[in-house]
This record gives C-alpha cells, structure tokens and sequence, in this order.
C-alpha cells in the first residue's frame, strides 16, 4: 500500500501505536509476573503482597520443590507422555487419512470425506461421549485422554489440501514408474510435507498437553492427574500445595507460579517455531477447505 | 458396477486401509456417540445400559422445559453471554486486523502480532490461572492498588461481574488469533483498487471504508454464520473452572447445565435432552444463516 505521511495523519498513528502497544502489555505484562513471583524468595514475595514484577535475588527454588517428586512432578510425566505418544499417533493416522482421501478416485474416498466433512458440523456432545468412553472400559486409563482426540477432522483437510497442491505429475510419473502407494507416500510425498507435518504435529502436541476437559471427565484418580487438573486444584483451586520433605516453606504464590511456568514453557518453546508455519497452514484450510 | 467397484476396491485397497484407523477413530468417538443422544429419549439407568432402559416418549424434554428452572437459568446465562461476545469480542479482531495493516512498519507489526498471538496457545486453565492471580481478591492489580491506597478492584468470584469476567478472558485469549483470517484477508485485496480510489481522491479513511471493508465483507460474513452456529457454545472448559467461586445462578450455561446435571448428579436423560436441544438448534443456526448468506449473494459456508 502506498505510504504518504501526512501530518494530519501523526496523531492517528500516534494512537494506533499507543493501542496496540497497550494491548500487547496487556499479554506481557501477566506472563512476566508470573515468571518473576516463581522466582522471587519469600522476602520479597512477602514484602510486595503476593507478587513481584521483577525478581530481586532469582532462585530455583520453588521449580525444585516442584520437581521433587510429588504430585507435580509425576503430573508432568504423565502430561509429557499422553502428548508424546497422543501426538505421534494423530500424526500417523491424520497423515494416513488424509493420504488415502488426496488420491484421485481413490475407492470410498468421496462418503469418506463427506463423513469428515459432516463431523464439524455436529458435534456428539459431553454426555454421548463420556457413556461411549464408559462403554469402551477407557475410563481412568491414559487411553481416554488420547483416542476421543485422535482425530480432528480440520487437521485432515488441511492436510488433504496440502497435499492435492503437490505438483500431482510427480506422483504420476512416480507410478508409471512402477511405484506402489506406500512407496509414492514415503519417499515423494512425506519428504516434501515436512512443513505441513510439523504444523499440524504442534497443533496436535498443544492440544494434548492442554487438554483439561477430557481430563476433567473420564479421570477420577487424584493419582493419575495430568497436568492440567494439578493445575486446577493447587493454582485455581487454591489447595495448599506440600512442599514434600524440603522443610523450609516456600511461599505459596511462588509454587503456584512455578507451576503455571511449568505447564506454559513447552509451548513458549514450540511458538516460534508454529508462529512461522501456522498462518500459511490455516490458509490452505481456509481457501480450500 | 459391482464388477468395476470390486476391481477399483482391488486396485486401491492399499489407500482405504490407509485412511482405516482415521476413519475408524472418526466413527467410534464422533458418529457412535451421536447414536448415544437416544437416551434423551430414554430413562437412562447407568446399571442397566442404553439398550435395555425404558423408552420415555418426549418426557425429558418436558422436564428441562417445563419443570426445570436450572435449566431455563443457563438457557438465559447462554444467550446472554453469547450476545456479549457477539458485540464485544466479534467485532474486535476486525479492528485489529485494519489497524494492524494500516501500520507501516513491518517489524512492529510482526512483534506485535507475535505477542497478540501467544495467549490462544494457552489452556483455559492456565488463562484462568492467570487472570486469578492478576485480577483476584488476592491477586496483582489488588495489592497494588492496596498498597498505594487506591481502594480494591475484584473481578474474580464476584458473581455480578462474572459475564464481564467471561467476555475479557475471550478477548485477552482470542483476539490476536482472531485477526489471522481478516489479515489473510485484507492481503487479498488488489492493490490497484487502492490506486484507483486514491486517484479518485479518496482519504485513507474513505479507501477503507470503500475498498477494504467491502474486500473483507465476504469473510465477515463467513465468520459471523459460524459463530452463530455457536450461539449455544460458550465455553465449558472456561466456565466449569470459575463456577465454584461464582455459583451457578450466574455461571451455569448449557454446557456446565448437562455436565453438571448427568456426571455430577446423576440425572441422565433430561442432560441428554439439553445436550441434544442444543445440538440441533446449532445445527439449524448454521444452515439458516448460510441461508440468509445466500440470499444477499453471498458464498457462506458451503454452495448451494
């Protein structure tokens, strides 16, 4: 667009600035306190009433009495491996969908895709579901909170789309070349959609490692808690949290903080790396979906 | 047909067992439970199972509607907190998005983008977690305010200040987000629309109102149907989280209602029959808007 600056236009500018730097304070402004309170010592958590913005004297403290095996400490092993193993069990199956629905003519594959299609628009509903997962056994297993989520049916058109936008002469050339689907899958197509596969691999890993709501339906046992359901007793819920065997106690504010910083630094390390590739993802979607 | 759809199965068996165990989660956790809402017609008994409780008739629809005043009370909460979003949340990534691509400096754009962007990564518990912490009794904003004596502010557990409380998390989580379709977009537009308005005299103002609000009209649109389909959804994760402190005559929605109602109290088929009055009115939403969309000429979600 072309830029002229006139000076009737400094004090629009000026307040458009203003704005979206107050918004994004907004968003700063809270993840820096909580990093900073679960850093701070009890001194000075004491003396600024609850929460510091920047920490005088930076300890661990509180992320080693967190990692000292107790409950946080066993919730986060069991969120890493739901998300590990949920994730590469999506990627699988979304992959392998999607796939199956790109060939051209593909036996079945058109009711196939209308039931993926249909499946956005009405959603089964909380009770349906918690009788099928009851129905199936999954209740308290590890299980519940990976197969309802193992699909997500905007994932595979994205993915579909993705891959109909691979130069298809490729692929045809690699066929009369006596190349079976499989073959065509890992070695053509798989290597020229790492950057899809990376997408929709981090969407899926969020996903699985914020998931509360299946979480908070099918598993009843304190002891099998993700994370996300410590984080709801002992930080939303305010529960006191034990601080085990360490003896001296920690402030309350700097425990809760360290674990919101827990359950937040996967994804603040998987963003910038999703920040590049989402938008072009959510395109594709868009305009072919 | 038979004999070529036979031979076809033969030479692509290799794709359908592909896409089999995508399709199989699909079937057994999304069409499967849909089968589950006939216990919205049923008297559901845990012990007995689906199959082998009696049939009711339209008696579980009678009891939310007529002999509920819970249900009638989140039925309201629903729709009230979905107008709010409607008016203030709908609306502001679209501003967003114009201020955004009205700003001339890329690498300011980006930052800020960045940073609007990082909220929706966050679960509802950490959001929660945050704004508890920030704007509770006990919370940042709080203290400080103590501190300095300039009296208290609480918007958390303050049961008349709940739907505000609703409104300002979806904003702080999803307002970044929301721009990325309108941004998308807007970079769509061709430029030499923009020439041309401006050879015609046009202000920035006006090449907004006459060329990029127009460009975007379509995606408006598109959005607004979807969220219309919504109008019934307004956050469970968000709200189930915040009840205990509020209660539920100003928290319970639909969704925490049939929660609530079967899981928590055992009251199976009249959740069901929420849950599943619900469903369909989303469902009806959506096509009637898509209608509409048609009617003034617009794509909508689908063709006709």
């Amino acid at each position: 667009m072309s830029v002229s600056v006139t000076p009737a236009a400094v004090p629009v500018r000026a307040a458009k600035g203003l704005v979206l730097t107050i918004g994004c304070l907004l968003v700063i402004l809270p993840f820096l306190a909580v990093v900073s309170t679960s850093l701070a010592d009890q001194q000075q958590v004491t003396a600024a009433g609850g929460y510091v913005l920047w920490p005088d004297n930076p300890s661990l403290e509180a992320y080693r009495a967190l990692f000292s095996g107790g409950v946080v400490t066993r919730a986060v092993f069991v969120s890493v491996a739901i998300t590990l193993v949920g994730t590469t069990l999506s990627l699988a199956c979304t992959t392998l969908l999607a796939y199956g629905l790109s060939r051209p003519g593909s036996y079945g594959s058109k009711p196939i895709l209308l039931l993926v299609l249909f499946s956005l628009l009405f959603a089964p509903g909380i009770i349906p579901m918690y009788l099928t997962v009851k129905q199936l056994g999954l209740l308290n297993s590890y299980w519940s909170l990976i197969l309802p989520m193992l699909i997500n049916a905007f994932n595979v058109i994205v993915m579909r789309a993705f891959f109909l936008d691979l130069p298809q002469e490729l692929l045809d050339s690699a066929k009369i070349d006596g190349a079976g689907e499989i073959a065509i899958l890992t070695r053509i197509v798989l290597p020229l959609s790492k950057a899809i596969m990376a997408v929709i691999g981090l969407f899926y890993a969020v996903g699985y490692w914020n998931s509360f709501f299946s979480a908070l339906l099918y598993i009843t046992e304190n002891e099998k808690y993700p994370l996300s359901l410590v984080l709801r007793t002992f930080v939303v819920n305010n529960a006191t949290i034990g601080t085990g065997d360490s003896g001296t106690a920690l402030p309350q504010q700097s425990l809760q903080m360290a674990m919101l910083v827990v359950s937040i630094l996967p994804i603040l390390f998987v963003y910038p790396f999703l920040q590049k590739h989402f938008a072009k993802g959510i395109m594709i979607g868009a305009v072919k979906g | 047909m038979p004999r070529t759809g036979r031979r076809r199965l033969r030479r692509d068996w290799l794709l359908v067992a592909c896409a089999l165990p995508g399709l199989g989660a699909l079937l057994v956790f999304h069409y499967i439970p849909l089968l589950g809402h006939v216990i919205a017609f049923k008297d559901y008994q845990p012990y007995v199972g689906i199959a082998d409780s009696p049939w009711v008739g339209l008696d579980n629809f009678q009891v939310i509607f007529t002999g509920d005043p819970a249900f009638l009370n989140a039925l309201t909460n629903t729709l009230v907190i979905s107008l709010l979003q409607l008016f203030f949340v709908f609306p502001l990534p679209i501003a967003v998005a114009l201020m955004l691509n009205s700003l001339t400096s890329e690498r300011f754009k980006r930052l800020v983008q960045s940073v609007l962007y990082l909220p929706h990564f966050m679960s509802w518990v950490i959001v929660v977690a945050i704004f508890q912490h920030m704007l509770g009794n006990a919370g940042l904003l709080n203290s400080f305010l103590q501190h300095h004596d300039l009296g208290s502010f609480n918007l958390i557990g303050n049961p008349a200040m709940f739907k505000e409380l609703i409104v300002a998390q979806v904003i702080w989580k999803d307002t970044g987000w929301g721009t990325i379709l309108f941004l998308a977009a807007i970079s769509r537009i061709d430029l030499a629309l923009y020439e041309a308005a401006a050879v015609d005299g046009a202000s920035r103002l006006r090449q907004l109102w006459h060329v990029t609000l127009p460009g975007i009209r379509s995606v408006i649109i598109l959005l607004a149907i979807l969220r219309l389909g919504d109008v019934l959804n307004v956050g469970f994760e968000q709200i189930i989280l915040q009840q205990q402190a509020v209660g539920p005559d100003a928290s319970e929605v639909l969704d925490t209602y049939v929660f609530n109602n079967a899981v928590g109290a055992g009251v199976w088929g009249a959740s069901a029959a929420a849950g599943l009055v619900k469903g369909i009115i989303g469902v009806v939403l959506v096509l009637a808007a898509n209608k509409v969309a048609h009617l003034f000429g617009e794509r909508g979600v689908y063709q006709k």
